[in-house]
């Protein structure tokens, strides 16, 4: 029931975007290429969808986003979990992070173009770099607040590294990890489509800015539109997975 | 003597003023006695338990258990903590067996000696439950069976039971009292009920605050099977209130 109620929000949600968009359309004076209606970038997308284009774009931007995303997560994770034992350390690595963290990955993107060429790389650079400082400065966080018991009876215990950080202090900070990994994940999503308009010639970042240069706004709408809907696919999958492993880690949620 | 304590002293800068948490403090404690250390907040029963178990050290003066100074926490003497101190992510097999892993005992021996732990404290077939799913008297029972499993010679217990309703607390007290006696363990109870105290310790310890300091040693002379409302209960628990009782008014008020 929950869920139904839920889904009828979702229709009526986006029943109203699309009818704004439609009036928006019918009352504005701009040109037809310009400023397509609903029903245009419709038919834009089924003509992606059955010229291929669209899926080769959807597996090549995937491919850059997971491999970015991953090894960003696997390595600020870490990372994360040594600093995080080393308080003294992270107050000489703390100020440089916060002084690299504000920056937008995508003003590096000219030096990566520089430093890599076009292709693959940029991009997963750049969701590297995106998804970093979120899930870093959350695990330094969580370890830094782990209950001190936990510390005590595992010294009391005859626990020692490396046992003490995946058996205790991994597990224990996991909840707070998770919910920069989850952060990350949304802004990872929103520098891949940055990364790929500048540094690709592949994926949907790059199918906005072709679309651009053909004068397709269509075509761009409908991107944009499956950009957003990805990404709200993305964000459902990692709760999910959050939440089964939650369960297992508690016992209860 | 087995636990030794000479002349130890402790203090912390707390808001800028030195706070004096222990002042020459000397206490002799015989294996398989049941100490309990009772007074108000700030008299150094946690300091001292602290010190006793390895996690903090003494500014001056020595703590030595069988002859051995204590300088950082070891699995022969096991500390029981007020929160419990369980791990959320592990069952409560999986909890009791932690200290067996770093033991070395293998898969099969440390699920038996976790079993026959958790039987004592009266948990058989809760094995696959999350501590989250249990009671606070039930986390309490998994986590002195965790330390038992680990066959130790010493159990420190840091109020165990202070956040437990009351007639959990006297339950779990009975079957400390019980355990105690049957595993032969040395165990240094920190509290301040007075009953508690009373009910359990073959010794009480009992402490004045400002500085920190031991007040008197009191002899319970009550024997393994202890009648809360008995007349020798009462006594011992009015000579006690009379300690306290000696020391101010305004103490006292504070207190009860």
């Amino acid at each position: 029931m929950k869920k139904l109620l839920s889904l009828k929000n979702v229709i009526v949600s986006v029943a109203i975007l699309i009818l704004i968009w439609q009036l928006l359309f019918s009352v504005s004076n701009y040109d037809k290429a310009l400023f397509p209606s609903p029903k245009m970038s419709f038919d834009a997308l089924i003509e992606m969808i059955s010229n291929g284009r669209l899926f080769e774009n959807i597996k090549t931007s995937m491919y850059r986003f997971v491999t970015g995303y991953f090894s960003s997560v696997i390595v600020a994770v870490i990372l994360g979990l040594i600093l995080g034992r080393l308080p003294k350390v992270f107050q000489y690595i703390n100020p440089a992070i916060q002084l690299l963290r504000p920056i937008s990955p995508t003003a590096w993107m000219p030096f990566i173009v520089l430093l890599f060429g076009i292709g693959d790389v940029p991009a997963i650079v750049i969701i590297f770099i995106a998804a970093f400082f979120p899930v870093l400065l959350s695990t330094v966080s969580a370890v830094g607040n782990i209950d001190q018991t936990y510390l005590k009876v595992s010294k009391n215990f005859g626990i020692k590294q490396p046992e003490l950080t995946w058996k205790v202090i991994f597990p224990a900070a996991f909840p707070q990890i998770a919910n920069g990994i989850h952060l990350a994940l949304g802004t990872a999503w929103i520098f891949l489509v940055a990364g790929e308009m500048v540094g690709a010639q592949s994926g949907l970042g790059y199918q906005i800015i072709d679309a651009r240069n053909n004068i397709r706004a269509d075509i761009l709408l409908a991107t944009i539109i499956v950009i957003g809907m990805i990404g709200i696919l993305l964000d459902g999958l990692l709760k999910l997975i959050e939440k089964l492993i939650l369960k297992s880690w508690g016992g209860v949620e | 003597m087995y636990i030794e304590v000479r002349d130890a002293c402790k203090h912390f800068i707390q808001d800028g003023k030195e706070f004096i948490a222990l002042d020459h403090v000397s206490l002799d404690i015989e294996k398989g006695e049941f100490i309990c250390l009772l007074g108000p907040s700030g008299c150094g029963k946690s300091t001292l338990l602290n010190a006793l178990a390895g996690f903090e050290k003494v500014n001056s003066g020595t703590v030595r258990i069988d002859g051995k100074e204590v300088t950082e926490p070891s699995i022969s003497n096991i500390t029981i903590f007020q929160n419990y101190g369980l791990l959320p992510w592990r069952n409560v097999l999986k909890n009791v067996e932690l200290g067996l892993e770093s033991k070395k005992v293998s898969k099969e021996d440390r699920e038996k000696i976790s079993k026959k732990y958790l039987e004592l404290v009266g948990l058989s077939g809760y094995e696959k439950r999350y501590p989250k799913q249990l009671s606070g008297g039930q986390q309490q029972r998994v986590a002195i069976a965790r330390g038992l499993a680990v066959d130790p010679d010493i159990i420190f217990m840091d109020e165990p039971f202070g956040a437990l309703d009351a007639i959990t607390r006297m339950k779990l007290q009975e079957d400390i009292l019980r355990i105690s006696k049957e595993e032969k363990k040395t165990i240094i109870f920190v509290t301040h009920d007075i009953e508690e105290a009373v009910f359990l310790a073959d010794r009480i310890v009992v402490m004045m605050t400002d500085p920190g300091r031991i007040k008197s040693i009191v002899k319970v002379p009550l024997g393994a099977h202890r009648d809360r409302t008995g007349e020798d209960f009462l006594y011992v628990r009015d000579k006690i209130f009379e300690l306290f009782n000696i020391k101010t008014e305004g103490f006292i008020e504070y207190y009860i």
